[in-house]
């Protein structure tokens, strides 16, 4: 295999992807909404409110939460808990759905979008191995998912301590849990995600079909990550690392499997299910 | 001559259906081979076999002396495909289209701009392929097909759909790389186009090269009756030959159009007018055209089967 092929093909994806204006807008008011809208929206709410029943609705549902979690949420008052609560432990891995989506939109496109278009007999009849055209792909689906991660939670970062810092006493996000999560647990569950789309993608016949096959692939992916990173958040940092390495090694492995289920027979419109 | 292409009983289904069936071929190095053939008789999935883009089930190809199912990297990257549909990304411009060819076969970005000068679309670079014209996406296909100078090329109904002036670019591009000693195939139905080019035809049906051969010699198996057209001052004198023992047939089409019935025949048949006072303006040999061989070699299939 060749790494400058495979950069090839993942560069001229990218090219492709920036140049879908049908494929950003979505995606841009996806990831605004969940990184922006809704945190601005909720928070506001919660720190500006005057409402006595809203606050002891805030501070009983303070009261439901794990020991653990109680203990680490900052603010000296109800208003200020609950804004810290909704910024760490409810919107936060809420807005992980979001690199995770962006990241299946493009890898359900990836292989059946050449075979649709019939540029898979280019690629066909192309030197490149099916390695090269699976990995390609692979990391021209995963750049929108890892950029949308950083740059999505950078800004929620700015606005939740914005919002929130100046009532907890200062700057809190990411946590240390967080940094974690961002940097070691999410990344892999969106590789995990896309192996298993782009090996959807690789099977089926329509665009359509893979869109409906990764929207079954990727939820249970989505919901994983939200459900290890809600967890992790209530236990401790190295619990994190744990998941991210066991996150890793399913990662590779999914990458491996999907590499080999490639065939150029597939690219020409051979061979597929459904 | 050495063998660029050689397929050796090759068999590949689809299922139940044999798209090759115990296909034997040899394409000589340096010659220009046209495959024809109606739809489905297996012309494209000769193609793709030649490149290893599909591989075979049974029998052996070999290709610039390489097995294709083994080492078709190689292969692939020593030859090119046109394909019926371009095969172009139309959301990035031409140029991007280019370059991302040049980058996976090896070629130089300094081949880009001759190459798309060569079939005159260079002023269409910096657009969007999705804006292109179908004439301009099949030039940049050929500009794309020739970037890393391929040994073979395989022009799969490289003109279907094409204004005149790009359907010249392709028998350009076919008789120029055939000067350089490149090996052509050629799979077409639009016979006037492949004419005169061929080194060799083969016609295709039901997955097998049921006729191969030269034009000429084709000519001479299945065309049995060589075609003369002959004009006079008076033509009244050439009816003579309407009821004349060596003319199987004769037809007026701006001149008359005989068939003899061997063309060692024609040198007597002209002396004769000329007793009888014809004063001849014109005596050609009327070659039969590679449309009419191909509806004289189905012919003769049909009759065998």
């Amino acid at each position: 295999m060749r790494l400058d092929r495979m950069l090839t093909v993942a560069r001229i994806d990218l090219r492709r992807l920036f140049r879908s204006k049908d494929y950003w807008i979505p995606m841009g008011f996806l990831a605004g909404v969940f990184f922006v809208g809704l945190p601005f929206l909720l928070l506001t709410i919660v720190t500006s409110t005057t409402s006595s029943e809203l606050v002891n609705k805030i501070g009983e549902v303070l009261q439901s939460l794990p020991g653990p979690v109680q203990e680490n949420v900052v603010g000296e008052t109800p208003a200020a808990r609950g804004a810290y609560m909704l910024a760490v432990y409810l919107l936060a891995p809420v807005a992980i759905v979001v690199p995770l989506t962006i990241s299946s939109a493009v890898g359900a496109h990836a292989i059946v979008g050449e075979r649709e278009r019939g540029t898979g007999e280019f690629l066909a009849h192309s030197p490149l191995t099916e390695r090269e055209i699976f990995l390609g792909k692979m990391l021209a689906s995963l750049v929108p998912g890892f950029a949308a991660t950083a740059v999505g939670f950078g800004i929620y970062s700015l606005l939740v301590n914005l919002k929130v810092g100046p009532l907890v006493g200062g700057w809190f996000f990411p946590t240390p849990a967080w940094w974690v999560l961002i940097i070691w647990v999410v990344p892999p569950f969106i590789a995990v995600a896309l192996s298993l789309i782009l090996w959807v993608s690789s099977r089926v016949r329509s665009t359509a079909a893979a869109q409906q096959a990764a929207t079954l692939v990727s939820l249970p992916v989505i919901f994983a990550a939200y459900g290890v990173s809600s967890g992790l958040l209530i236990n401790p940092v190295v619990a994190a690392l744990t998941i991210g390495v066991v996150a890793w090694t399913l990662a590779v492995a999914g990458l491996i499997t999907g590499s080999r289920s490639l065939h150029r027979e597939r690219l020409l419109g051979f061979g597929g299910d459904g | 001559m050495p063998l660029a292409i050689k397929f050796s009983n090759v068999t590949r289904r689809f299922g139940a259906v044999r798209a090759v069936d115990s296909l034997s071929l040899e394409v000589p190095a340096g010659s220009i081979t046209v495959l024809l053939g109606p739809n489905g008789a297996g012309k494209t999935t000769t193609v793709r076999l030649t490149t290893g883009a599909l591989n075979s089930d049974s029998g052996s190809i070999e290709v610039l002396g390489l097995d294709p199912a083994i080492h078709g990297d190689e292969v692939r990257a020593r030859s090119a495909v046109v394909p019926p549909k371009p095969a172009l990304y139309d959301r990035l411009s031409g140029w991007d289209n280019l370059t991302f060819t040049a980058d996976i076969f090896g070629a130089s970005h300094a081949a880009i701009r001759p190459a798309a000068e060569r079939f005159g679309i260079d002023h269409a670079l910096d657009l969007d392929v999705g804006g292109y014209s179908t004439g301009m996406r099949t030039r940049l296909a050929l500009a794309r097909a020739m970037l890393h100078d391929p040994e073979v090329l395989l022009l799969d109904e490289p003109t279907a759909g094409l204004d005149p002036e790009s359907a010249r670019a392709v028998l350009d591009l076919i008789r120029e790389l055939a000067g350089r000693g490149r090996t052509i195939v050629l799979c077409t139905h639009l016979l006037h186009e492949a004419e005169g080019v061929a080194d060799q035809v083969v016609l295709m049906a039901s997955g097998q090269a049921r006729i191969v051969g030269s034009q000429e010699d084709l000519a001479d198996q299945f065309v049995t009756n060589p075609a003369v057209v002959i004009d006079a001052e008076d033509r009244s004198v050439l009816r003579l030959l309407e009821k004349h023992r060596d003319v199987v047939s004769a037809e007026w089409n701006g001149a008359l159009h005989v068939r003899l019935t061997h063309l060692d025949r024609l040198p007597d048949v002209v002396a004769e007018l000329v007793a009888s006072g014809a004063r001849i303006t014109r005596v050609q040999p009327d070659n039969p055209t590679l449309e009419t061989l191909y509806f004289e070699m189905q012919r003769s299939l049909r009759e065998t089967a």
